[in-house]
């Protein structure tokens, strides 16, 4: 209480001074408790506490122009396999912050997010079903001087850990933003055809060298430039981003060492990266293309951080994120290092009552995914196990690394019934990105190819009442091989919820055929819900944006409760 | 620090059991994206006295789409109706939001939309998960707001649009 006591006397003392603007208070709380059972045939993982326990609340007071805001967490222990980086363990103040928010200024102290451009070199971000967080604690201020520019400007330290209280790790962030919007900025000087805006972004990071053998820069900075074009339906974008020398586990790092030298004086190499988009769209109708690539873009503010932790910029993965349960199995994940990617999307609505419409229309949604590993002229240096590449874009080499091809259609087929259909092909090599786990919670070798078929009903019963259902078959001859899914929900508008799953490994010739049967149940009212799940989860891997977190097998009961006020 | 926790919430509590008699909540101030990229306040927008639905979305999610393209189907009704505006926020951050705007115009969606791509307005509405929906009335007071979609909640969110408007 101690930290929030300033907090509430500065609000005491704004009601004062402003009271024609009334206080405002709004926040959101979750909390959930899982009871671990044994269950060895699929090495589900109980932890020594048995239960687990976290939450989080965040209270956000506002008053006119002032805001303030604090969020406390807590994890007694965290669930297993949660978070996605370093523990959070105890419970404390994770986020407070204190925020004026003028019209052309907007300051804030304490915690905050920030993203600029597409994220290239900054995005600090969080998410807390993931167990990510990377706020930033410092200061940031946000000047809009005239219309259609921005200007952006932050210093601080980023959270690593939590601790009874959220850590700083120790490295120091800074970064500037500037954004024109030129239509609006030249808005009495040209008449522009189309909508444009242009921006720019530095980063860079100081961290102190402890290291008594490589001699690792202490300053890194990194930049970027983008451009964005909109004219009606056509949209066309794309942000190229540099970094300088930044050697850590994620990145590639040393290039071409002669025999005769040292290891530690190989030559560190910078990073760059580049994304585009265009797409094309009327009603009815959408079409996309995107092309990325990049080459050594970790940059975190921490030199010896894991994989999930103390992430600067933010490097998405160019697949489509999939909510199909089994397609779930095959996650991609961003290779830092190196990587070439295109994806193409298709969205068509077909007319209602054309031949192949029906009488209420179709959906028709495709998209394609390729992720191709660079033309890396690789140099292992085996004692500091670490390889090399020279960066460069858009080259070609031999492995693919992931590629899926998904279709998918649906239709109202009468008032009562909804349906769709898809089918979804997936390559994913789990030598690089592994993602897959067996039942001994193992990443498994080699490529997987998969096929995959997912028909969902939807079926209105009669006035708030609903049944959906899904089966869903996945066919492949690695990993675990086959896979059936039954999904079903009984759903009664606006409060109640019960459904089933049961997901079904029965061609595993190599080993059991598991069942994984959930049952879950649950009650909205307004914002507030509470739900109750029981079953066995299997091992794999939980993602969002570019960044998974490995969930090991576990058998129990998970009572949850969220709620916005 | 072992109760913070639990004091926050009944702090928590006993502030907006307090605040929830005498002051109704306003859209916060917070900054999205117009699908063409410029910048918008939050706290700006309005539908001329008329109310409001703001719901959040993202592409990614399927119950989002389904509540979405639900309402799609009666939406023309809705605005004839009782003039309603709903505007789609959504949460999608740079790995789709290139989807964002051929989905739309791939639905035939009439809704307005932004992209609230780092969170901030998500959070300064205090929300938890997607798809969560929130009703505005005419004077720009938050009346009502719920969380997840089942087929059917959008004909409880037009009987409090209806409930508006009498």
């Amino acid at each position: 209480m101690k930290k929030i006591l300033p907090l509430i006397l500065f609000l005491a003392g704004l009601n004062q001074a402003y009271s024609q603007n009334p206080l405002q208070v709004r926040g959101n709380f979750s909390i959930e408790a899982q009871y671990y059972q044994e269950d060895s045939a699929i090495a589900a993982v109980v932890p020594d506490e048995q239960i687990a326990l976290q939450g989080f609340g965040n209270i956000i007071l506002t008053k006119g122009k002032f805001e303030t805001g604090v969020r406390f967490e807590t994890y007694l222990p965290a669930f297993v396999g949660y978070p996605a980086g370093a523990p959070w363990e105890g419970t404390g103040i994770g986020y407070r912050y204190a925020k004026y928010n003028g019209d052309k200024l907007e300051i804030t102290v304490g915690n905050f997010y920030e993203q600029f451009g597409s994220g290239l070199v900054l995005r600090t971000w969080e998410d807390r079903g993931l167990g990510v967080d990377y706020a930033l604690d410092g200061i940031r201020v946000v000047a809009r001087p005239i219309d259609g520019v921005t200007i952006k400007g932050l210093y601080g330290k980023q959270r690593f850990n939590f601790d009874n209280g959220f850590q700083n790790g120790d490295g120091i962030v800074r970064g500037a933003d500037v954004e024109f919007n030129l239509n609006q900025l030249l808005d009495s000087v040209i008449n522009f055809k189309g909508q444009w805006t242009i921006g720019g972004s530095f980063v860079s990071k100081y961290e102190q060298n402890r290291d008594p053998v490589y001699d690792f820069p202490e300053n890194v900075g990194s930049g970027s430039v983008r451009l964005k074009y909109q004219r009606g339906g056509f949209q066309i974008g794309g942000e190229y981003a540099y970094i300088s020398t930044n050697p850590s586990s994620l990145n590639s790092n040393i290039v071409d060492i002669p025999d005769s030298l040292d290891p530690s004086v190989g030559i560190f190499q910078y990073g760059q990266g580049l994304q585009m988009n265009t797409n094309y769209s009327k009603k009815g109708f959408g079409i996309g293309l995107t092309a990325s690539s990049m080459s050594n873009m970790a940059l975190q503010s921490q030199r010896n951080s894991g994989p999930f932790d103390s992430w600067i910029n933010y490097l998405p993965p160019t697949s489509v994120l999939q909510t199909t349960l089994l397609a779930q199995f095959y996650p991609y994940a961003t290779q830092p290092n190196g990587e070439v990617s295109f994806r193409g999307d298709l969205f068509y609505n077909i007319p209602k009552k054309s031949l192949l419409g029906g009488r209420y229309g179709t959906k028709l949604e495709v998209s394609y995914t390729h992720i191709q590993e660079p033309d890396f002229p690789v140099v292992d240096d085996f004692e500091a196990n670490r390889k090399g590449i020279e960066p460069t874009l858009f080259s070609w080499g031999d492995d693919t690394y992931y590629e899926d091809f998904n279709a998918k259609i649906t239709r109202r087929v009468s008032k009562k019934f909804k349906a769709s259909l898809m089918y979804m092909y997936i390559q994913y090599d789990n030598d690089v990105v592994l993602g897959a786990y067996d039942y001994n919670n193992n990443p498994t070798k080699g490529v997987v190819f998969a096929d995959l078929i997912a028909f969902e009903g939807s079926w209105k019963i009669k006035k708030g009442h609903n049944l959906r259902f899904e089966l869903q078959a996945l066919f492949t001859e690695q990993h675990l091989q086959d896979w059936f899914a039954v999904v079903a929900e009984y759903t009664v508008s606006p409060h109640w919820f019960l459904s089933v799953v049961n997901q079904y490994n029965y061609g595993n010739a190599d080993g059991d055929q598991f069942n994984f049967p959930v049952v879950s149940s649950g009650y909205i009212n307004g914002s507030n819900r509470i739900s109750v799940t029981y079953g066995r989860q299997r091992a794999g891997v939980f993602c969002v944006g570019g960044v998974c977190r490995v969930v090991p097998a576990s058998n129990g009961l998970t009572i949850s409760l969220t709620s916005s006020f | 620090m072992k109760y913070n926790l639990l004091l926050a919430l009944s702090f928590a509590l006993l502030i907006s059991s307090v605040s929830a008699q005498d002051v109704k909540k306003t859209i916060p101030s917070a900054t999205v994206k117009s699908l063409d990229g410029k910048s918008f306040n939050t706290s700006d927008f309005n539908n001329d006295g008329k109310p409001m639905i703001i719901n959040f979305w993202a592409t990614w999610c399927a119950p989002c789409k389904k509540e979405l393209n639900n309402i799609a189907e009666v939406y023309e009704d809705w605005v004839d109706e009782t003039g309603v505006k709903l505007i789609a926020i959504s949460i999608d951050d740079a790995r789709s939001q290139s989807r964002v705007l051929p989905y739309i115009n791939g639905s035939s969606w009439d809704y307005e939309v932004y992209i609230d791509e780092n969170q901030d307005f998500k959070r300064s509405m205090g929300v938890n998960n997607v798809p969560h929906t929130f009703l505005v009335d005419g004077s720009g007071n938050i009346v009502y707001q719920h969380n997840n979609y089942a087929p059917g909640d959008e004909d409880e969110l037009f009987e409090k649009i209806i409930g508006l408007l009498n």
